[in-house]
This record gives structure tokens, sequence and C-alpha cells, in this order.
């Protein structure tokens, strides 16, 4: 079905003003989308009308907060397709979600000489929290290298899978070069090598279908922001077995049974895993975020995604200067480039002279910026609300600024 | 040679002419830095990098008849017209007119506004660098 994209920029109020003087163009949804007026007014609504306490008020306002906060989790139970609602926890994003898996399954899971795998193209929240657990543990971090199209080189992920690998965690879509990995085939290797698997679908959860069951991943982490709902919320899947046999993140307040000063039992899943009051009023606004995107359909976001992407490659491909980064076959709503002859840090700013947002340097992967020998690049990452003549736009600028150094 | 203020001033009247259009006014910054003077290669070293700039930022000096000398690069061409206006209102001036400077021309034409919050860090590092440099040139100067 094609959408009617006019329609949908309606609904998000920040589109709609001039930035130093132009139309807003906003190409940086990689990095956030913007939200649409269902999302801000449940925030305003939440608070004017439903605001308490979850899961503990003996009141009415308690218990349409609590209500309308697990209605999300089994939203998201959906939006994934989980097995159960009991497997979708809430956490502040997938940076919190990575590194609860590293403070919880880590501490339980990995040992001295244990191996745990990612990839060149991870972003820093998927390598750091790692590389904190190897340290404390003497366990040991391999990296799964790429081709210079941006490519994770299978054959090369498979020798590094040994009986030593307890986990791989990898990025399901680069935020940096927009590559979709082929990780239902890497999910497959990792178990027959008996290792469990983690998906940062921060980037994946916002532009196609994920099914945790089909894909048979253990853990799945995505942030709410990116897929038009509210910041400081995310979400971390995991297969009930493992939730259940792993020890609690932090520990306080609706994570417990019993609290005695001999022993303390706990909650049960999800609710082990939630310490303290939760950000209530985000949860209960991203499902509104998950209605706006169901109502259209992923396939025809995508759909709508894919032809801009498409547009955009073709046309600023006839750029002199023009330097696409990340060429896989498999891409998704992200366009790389530089310019040469020029700074990155210097066509963002052109380009937001001119009032089109995109985002320029490292994009927190500088593992990934060095492998491919730069220090950034200008990226441009396409949302459903985004026009061609928008990427009309950024090609009318970007052709000028490159004209200034590639006569 | 013109003091630093008398500088300033006409920098303030060049950016007036370019008005709010800020796409041209970043052009305007960029052109600048194309005609900075070409900086010593053997002065590219870690310890002339600026510290706090987000992009890279050489800067070494020379002290010439009671004067500060300032040589400075960047790897972007923004950065670069930044450092050109800071060098043409410091280069070749006293230690105590640099130190003792208010470089009110920035706020005047906006500076902030047109490069943003980050730049304007880097550009406060550098300024604050050639004052440290300054400093140290009188100091020295004083002690002979
Ligand atoms: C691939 C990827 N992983 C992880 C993150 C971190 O997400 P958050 O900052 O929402 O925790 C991002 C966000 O930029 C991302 O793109």
């Amino acid at each position: 079905m094609r959408l009617d994209i006019q329609h949908i920029r309606e609904l998000f109020p920040i589109l709609h003003q001039e930035v130093n003087g132009k139309p807003l163009v906003y190409l940086d949804n990689a990095a956030t989308t913007q939200k649409p007026k269902q999302v801000i007014d449940a925030l305003v609504n939440y608070y004017e009308l439903d605001n308490s306490n979850i899961h503990r008020g003996a009141h009415t306002l308690a218990d349409r907060a609590t209500r309308y906060y697990e209605n999300t989790r089994t939203s998201i139970k959906a939006f994934v397709n989980a097995l159960e609602t009991e497997e979708i926890i809430f956490t502040k994003g997938t940076t919190e979600s990575i590194n609860l898996v590293a403070a919880t399954f880590g501490r339980k899971f990995i040992g001295k000489g244990d191996e745990i795998i990612i990839s060149t193209l991870e972003h820093h929240s998927n390598i750091v929290p790692w590389q904190l657990l190897c340290e404390e543990k003497g366990a040991v971090l391999k990296v799964i290298p790429i081709n210079d199209e941006g490519e994770i080189i299978f054959e090369a992920f498979e020798k590094l899978l040994t009986e030593k690998t307890k986990l791989v965690s990898v990025v399901h879509v680069s935020n940096a070069l927009g590559t979709i990995n082929p990780v239902k085939a890497i999910i497959e290797s990792a178990h027959k090598a008996g290792a469990k698997v983690l998906l940062d679908g921060a980037q994946s959860s916002s532009h196609f279908k994920v099914d945790v069951q089909e894909l048979n991943c253990d853990f799945f982490a995505f942030s709410a922001h990116k897929i038009y709902g509210p910041t400081g919320m995310g979400v971390l899947y995991g297969k009930r077995e493992l939730l259940e046999a792993i020890p609690p993140f932090q520990g306080g307040g609706e994570m417990i049974k019993e609290v005695t000063f001999e022993k303390t039992t706990f909650n049960d899943i999800p609710f082990k895993f939630e310490a303290g009051t939760p950000n209530i009023a985000d949860v209960i606004a991203f499902d509104k975020a998950l209605t706006f995107v169901n109502e259209l359909g992923k396939e025809n976001i995508l759909m709508h995604e894919d032809t801009l992407l498409e547009y955009a490659t073709d046309k600023l491909s006839t750029i002199k200067g023009f330097i696409p980064i990340g060429t896989a076959k498999e891409k998704v709503s992200v366009l790389s480039f530089l310019i040469n002859g020029m700074h990155p840090f210097d066509v963002g700013m052109m380009l937001d002279a001119a009032g089109i947002a995109v985002r320029t340097g490292h994009h927190c992967t500088q593992p990934l910026m060095n492998r491919l020998n730069i220090e950034g690049t200008v990226r441009a990452s396409f949302s459903v609300y985004n026009t061609m003549e928008e990427i009309d736009r950024l090609y009318d600028s970007i052709r000028k600024i490159a004209k200034l150094k590639n006569k | 040679m013109s003091d630093i203020n008398t500088i300033q001033n006409e920098i303030i009247e060049e950016f007036e002419i370019l008005g709010d259009d800020k796409e041209s006014t970043i052009y305007y910054i960029m052109e600048l830095g194309e005609k900075l003077v070409a900086y010593p290669e053997n002065e590219r070293t870690e310890d002339n990098i600026i510290k706090g700039c987000q992009s890279k930022v050489w800067l070494t000096t020379a002290y010439e008849n009671d004067t500060v000398i300032f040589l400075a690069d960047s790897n972007t061409d923004i950065t670069k017209g930044l450092i050109s206006l800071l060098i043409r209102v410091y280069s070749g001036k006293k230690p105590d007119d640099i130190i003792n400077s208010d470089l009110y021309f920035i706020d005047k034409i906006g500076m902030g506004n047109i490069i943003g919050s980050q730049r304007s860090n880097g550009l406060a590092a550098m300024i604050k660098q050639m004052k440290r440099y300054a400093l140290a040139y009188q100091t020295k100067s004083k002690a002979l």
C-alpha cells in the first residue's frame, strides 16, 4: 500500500518549522526519529489525568496507570513477536539493555578464558560493555571482520566460533552504514557452537518486521526513541529460561518478592529486572508510537524508505566528488558519504545552514571508521515522513557544496 | 599596523554586509580559511594540537620585534576560517595588547549562532591558547 506522506507529515508538529530561514529537512532519523502528535499527547495526558506510581497503589489512578503501562508491554510482545509478555523488560534504551545483559548474563555465565564475539560494525554501546566485562572476568573479545563494502565476512565469523564462545553480540542493522547483517545465519551458527546471541536492534526495529521467535535470538535490544517514541525508554527481550537463569540487574523496590535483613527473594520476570519507579510516562506514550507504526504497516514504511534511499543514492551519485561509504547489497534507510576534499564537519555545517539536518562524525563507531580508514562520514538517514522533494533539496545543497572542491 | 579593536571593527562591518543569511556567512568563513598562510609542516606535531576542539587545530608562534606571530591550521575548512579571523586580530600584536584585549567581535557578529555551541567551545579554547602564548612571551621579555 502506498502511504499518504503528506498526511503523515501533518502528524509531526516539529517538521513544520524553518531552520536558518529555510523549511526544515530532517534527515537524522538514525539518531532519533521525530514524534507524532499522538505520542506527545499521550505524555501530556498521562501527567494531566493518570499520574501515579504503578504496581502498588490501591487506588483508581494507580490501577489505570498500571494497566496502560502493562498494555505497552503487551504491544511490544506483539511488535517483536515474543512468545510471552514476561520476556519483555523495560530499560532506558538499547545501551542499558546491553549493559543489563553484560551485568547479569555476563556475571553468571562468562568466566576466565571464555570468548565473546562482536563485529567491526558495532556501535560503542555494543563494544564497551563487553570490554569492561572481559577485563573483569579475564575473558576474550573477538571481532568479526568486514569487507570494503561494509558487510560482515561470514566465513571469518564461523572461524572465530569455538567451544569457548559464550556469546555473540552483533548489530542487526549498522547505524553508520545501513548494512543489514545476516543475523539468521549468525544465530544458527552460534547456537550450533553452543553460544547465545544478543542482537542490537536499535536500527532494525524501526524499519522492518522483527520476529524474535523466527530469528531465534536469545536477547534483542532496542530503543523507543528511534521508533517515533519518547527518549529514555527501551526494551530488552530475552528468552524466558535465560531471564530466569540470570541474576537481577539492580536492587531496589519492585524487583523483590520479600526482603528481610537475612535474605531477599526476587520477583518473577520481568519485574526482577525493573528495580525502582520506572519511566512510566514514556512507556505509556510508546504504545501510541507502536500503534502509529502498526497502522501504517511496517512493510509500507519499509517500501517508502527503500524508495527514498534508492532515489537519494542514485541522484547523489551523479555529483562530482560524491563518495558513498558503505555499499552493502542489503541496506536500509542510511546514506553515508564523503565529499572529496572536504571534512564531514564542514559539509554538515553547510547543510545545516541550508536547513538540512544530518549527522556527521564517527557515529559512535570509531573502530568501524578506523577499519575504513576515515575519520567519519556525513550521514543522511530517512524515515517515513521524508519526501522526494526533501531529497531534491539535499541533492541541490550537496551539489553546491561539492563544487567548492570538485570543479 | 592597525590595533586590535580597529581590526575587530573591520570584521564586524564585513559580516554586516553578509546580512542574516547563514548559508552565505558559512561560505564566507570557508573562503577566509582558504587564504590562511601555509602552516609549517615541521610544526604539525601532537604538542601543537589545541585540546578542546572537535576539529584538529594546530597552533604555533614566533616572537618578532616584540610582537607575537601566530601560525595555525585545521583539518576542517570552517575552523580554518575562524582561525584566520583570530590570526588577523592577534598576529603581530604585542603580548600586553593581546592579554588585555576584549574580543567583542565574536559576540557582535553572532558567531555562537553561526557555528553552534561545539565549535564555539573550540573557538574559546583557541583564544585561550593564544592568550597563554602571549602571557608566556610577556613573562619571558620581562625576565630579560
Ligand atoms: C546500532 C545502535 N546501537 C545502539 C545505540 C544506542 O542506543 P541508545 O542511545 O538509545 O541507548 C544506537 C543509537 O544510536 C545505535 O544506532
